[in-house]
């Protein structure tokens, strides 16, 4: 850590880890903490963090995900900024906290959700540090828009911009923007549909003869993944927080 | 039976596969057009703007397209319900006496199960439509509500006309659709009814208005000597003219087309002097539980103009088809709809049957959040019966009150101020309704746990201990099935972050 800096230009992010992440993807939250870092910040972790809550209303529960909400926006409120590498858990952040919640905790939700960015959207909207000085060797990547990021949070090419300005290829696929099947419990409520989504998605990236398969969801990534050890299609898939934060100096 | 236990049988099914490529491959055309046309984002706006205008007042505007079709001659018919409805065209075919009915491509008449209905009183029914007509030979309901017959393979078709045609059919598609002309052209010509829904009923001129690739609109409303028109009451439009933005928005939805081969419109019946249209023209107004949702967070659907758009931009759609959702509306309207018009008897499962991606959201021309009214619904449905609480204690769609909007004119129609602010989000301030104690107590007891930090982790630790002896993957783990049937799981890891955390703040 470099001391030598004073404490004000040294932005303090506060890391929402996610419980994904948090349980079978801890490399993922290493690396971003070391890209935060690398940008410049100071990094956090909230200890009493846990979900977003995200499962709970997608199952026709939203009261039990209020809770889950209340309590995150007490544990991050503090926070002038909170990063997670996910789109989607920020994604029930910024569009379905304000709506589940009312009166003043609405009010308080809409604060912290304000405050609260998926990683790409930090590194390249808000610390503007598209150039990370990283450097991508191998082969051609191939990207996949996970679904609450492209269109809940509207992230654009914040993916593709960080890959490409570290020098990654990037090849694209019929339909980056297509859903991996992933969808939280819909994954195990619609077991097949949701497998023949992630082939389509694992056969589409085989196409592209692309050497990884790159997206900002753990979740999706998860369950690709998993997908991957039965049907063996597709070339590995990792999360953009792993490749960027390999390729830095 | 479920979405969920219909799925893997249209999975394993190849020509269902095949067909459904083409519709992935019109959703993509669709979107890039939509993206690279530079005033998309405005046209949706104002079209969707146009389309919730009859919220405020449906019943007023229903009062209004009431008078508006009288003044020009149409007889009118407002049927509460689906059985209404189809009773209402049964005694119309009855009085007039019809034997051979031919259609123009419709949906509400799906809704009304008007075929069966005819059929049972003698009447000779022609699917018009050259994908309807597929179905209708098959025996089967349309799986998609712009393409009904997309679920068959070129292959299937010839199939189905060869022992119409008394010989075998090459699998050409000019040939097919050769056949189907000469044999559809001759029951066009001898029909005496013609049945049709509509795509818009204007407000202000009574004109009902039918876009078709085929020209079976057009047939259905020149040659038959009685015209039946089924219109949902969410079909109204303000004025005529509101037509220069909805229908292009449709036409490039649905179809990928900037206007369609067809557009029929028909303002009343013929009028003295007039070489063509119907001698009599009948409009039954259907209700089926629309106006139950004004008011609603589900109100949004009324806007819907029936593109298809969603359908094709669904994966789950474009997975498993029309048919797996048992539904007369399938993919995500459909999803949506079914509960609501049915009453809450049917479709119950299918809101569930969606990643949520919100592709649905994101191409809908007129702005309804689909993929927020779906996570909605499934909250809504937990406790039993009807989503929304339904009319039959209050105003049933009965004759027009007297006086109302009759002999209106095209002038007093100004063009209405558009709302205040884009799309509303469905009943952020709507309570839910209220649901059994014990469903989804399951996620309740797993938001207690999980919003103390301590038991948080300790489930987390369990987790690890659990699937300890699996590091790295897991191929079975008991109660787990839905994931590990098809996936392997991962296994918790082993350090987890905040150890991997702590060791690195403080040094292993």
């Amino acid at each position: 850590m470099d001391h030598s800096e004073p404490a004000a230009v040294r932005p303090q992010v506060a890391l929402f880890v996610t419980c994904t992440v948090d349980s079978v993807a801890p490399q993922v939250g290493m690396a971003t903490v070391r890209l935060l870092e690398a940008c410049g910040a100071e990094v956090v972790l909230p200890r009493a963090q846990t979900c977003c809550g995200q499962p709970a209303v997608n199952s026709g529960a939203p009261e039990a995900a209020a809770v889950l909400a209340r309590h995150f926006v007490e544990v991050f409120e503090p926070f002038e900024t909170i990063v997670s590498p996910s789109g989607s858990c920020v994604a029930m952040v910024r569009h379905w906290y304000p709506r589940l919640l009312s009166g003043r905790w609405r009010t308080r939700a809409e604060a912290v959700a304000e405050r609260t960015h998926e990683l790409t959207d930090y590194l390249v909207n808000v610390a503007r540090r598209t150039d990370l000085d990283a450097v991508i060797a191998g082969g051609p990547l191939a990207v996949h828009d996970s679904c609450h990021g492209l269109r809940v949070l509207g992230l654009g090419n914040a993916a593709r911009d960080l890959l490409g300005t570290a020098g990654a290829e990037i090849v694209e696929m019929a339909d980056p923007e297509a859903c991996c099947g992933f969808g939280g419990t819909f994954a195990l409520k619609h077991t097949e549909v949701s497998s023949a989504m992630a082939d389509a998605k694992l056969r589409d990236a085989a196409a592209t003869g692309a050497a990884c398969l790159v997206g900002g969801d753990a979740g999706c990534l998860v369950h690709l993944e998993g997908r991957q050890r039965r049907c063996g299609i597709g070339p590995p898939v990792r999360h953009i927080a792993e490749v960027l934060a390999e390729a830095l100096p | 039976m479920t979405l969920a236990a219909r799925a893997p049988a249209a999975l394993a099914d190849e020509h269902l596969q095949q067909a459904l490529g083409r519709i992935t491959d019109r959703y993509r055309l669709v979107r890039a057009r939509a993206r690279e046309a530079p005033d998309t984002v405005d046209r949706k706006q104002r079209a969707g703007e146009i389309r919730r205008e009859i919220l405020a007042d449906l019943d007023g505007w229903i009062d209004q397209v009431t008078a508006s079709l009288e003044l020009v001659g149409a007889v009118v018919h407002r049927c509460a319900t689906a059985a209404e409805a189809a009773d209402a065209v049964v005694a119309i075919a009855r009085s007039e006496g019809s034997r051979l009915a031919v259609k123009s491509k419709s949906m509400a008449t799906e809704e009304i199960h008007l075929n069966a209905a005819l059929e049972a009183i003698g009447v000779e029914v022609i699917e018009g439509d050259l994908g309807e007509y597929i179905v209708q030979i098959a025996g089967e309901r349309p799986s998609h509500i712009i393409t009904p017959a997309i679920h068959k393979t070129l292959g299937q078709v010839a199939d189905l006309f060869s022992p119409l045609a008394g010989r075998v059919l090459p699998v050409e598609r000019e040939a097919l659709c050769a056949f189907a002309r000469d044999h559809l052209r001759t029951k066009f010509l001898n029909a005496d009814l013609g049945i049709t829904g509509a795509n818009f009923v204007a407000a202000d001129t009574g004109t009902i208005v039918l876009v078709t690739n085929e020209g079976n609109g057009r047939m259905a409303t020149t040659v038959p000597r009685v015209q039946v028109s089924v219109v949902p009451i969410d079909k109204i439009v303000p004025r005529l003219a509101d037509l220069g933005v909805i229908l292009p928005l449709l036409t490039e939805h649905a179809t990928n087309q900037s206007i369609t081969a067809y557009l029929s419109m028909t303002t009343g019946p013929r009028r003295p002097g007039e070489i063509d249209g119907p001698e009599v023209l009948h409009v039954v107004l259907l209700d089926g539980h629309r106006r139950d949702l004004v008011g609603t967070p589900y109100e949004e659907m009324l806007a819907c103009i029936r593109c298809g758009a969603c359908l094709n931009a669904c994966p789950v759609y474009g997975k498993v088809g029309g048919h797996a959702y048992d539904s007369v509306y399938p993919g995500p309207m459909g999803s949506v709809l079914t509960p609501l018009l049915s009453g809450g008897t049917e479709g119950r499962d299918l809101p569930f049957a969606s990643s949520l991606c919100g592709a649905c959201t994101e191409i809908c021309p007129v702005g309804i959040p689909l993929a927020d009214l779906l996570v909605r619904l499934r909250a809504d449905l937990r406790a039993p019966g009807p989503v929304v609480p339904l009319r039959t204690a209050r105003t049933p769609l009965g004759p027009a009150s007297t006086g109302s909007g009759t002999g209106a004119s095209i002038d007093s129609f100004e063009p209405a101020r558009p709302p205040a602010a884009g799309f509303p989000w469905p009943g952020a301030d709507v309570p839910l309704r209220r649901s059994p104690w014990f469903r989804s107590i399951g996620w309740r007891i797993w938001a207690g746990v999980w919003c103390r930090p301590q038991l948080y982790r300790a489930t987390l630790a369990l987790g690890r201990l659990v699937t300890w002896r699996r590091r790295g993957w897991c191929r079975r783990l008991p109660g787990a099935g839905g994931w590990t049937a098809t996936r392997d799981l991962p296994s918790l890891a082993i350090p987890g972050f905040r150890r991997r955390w702590a060791d690195r703040e403080h040094g292993p």
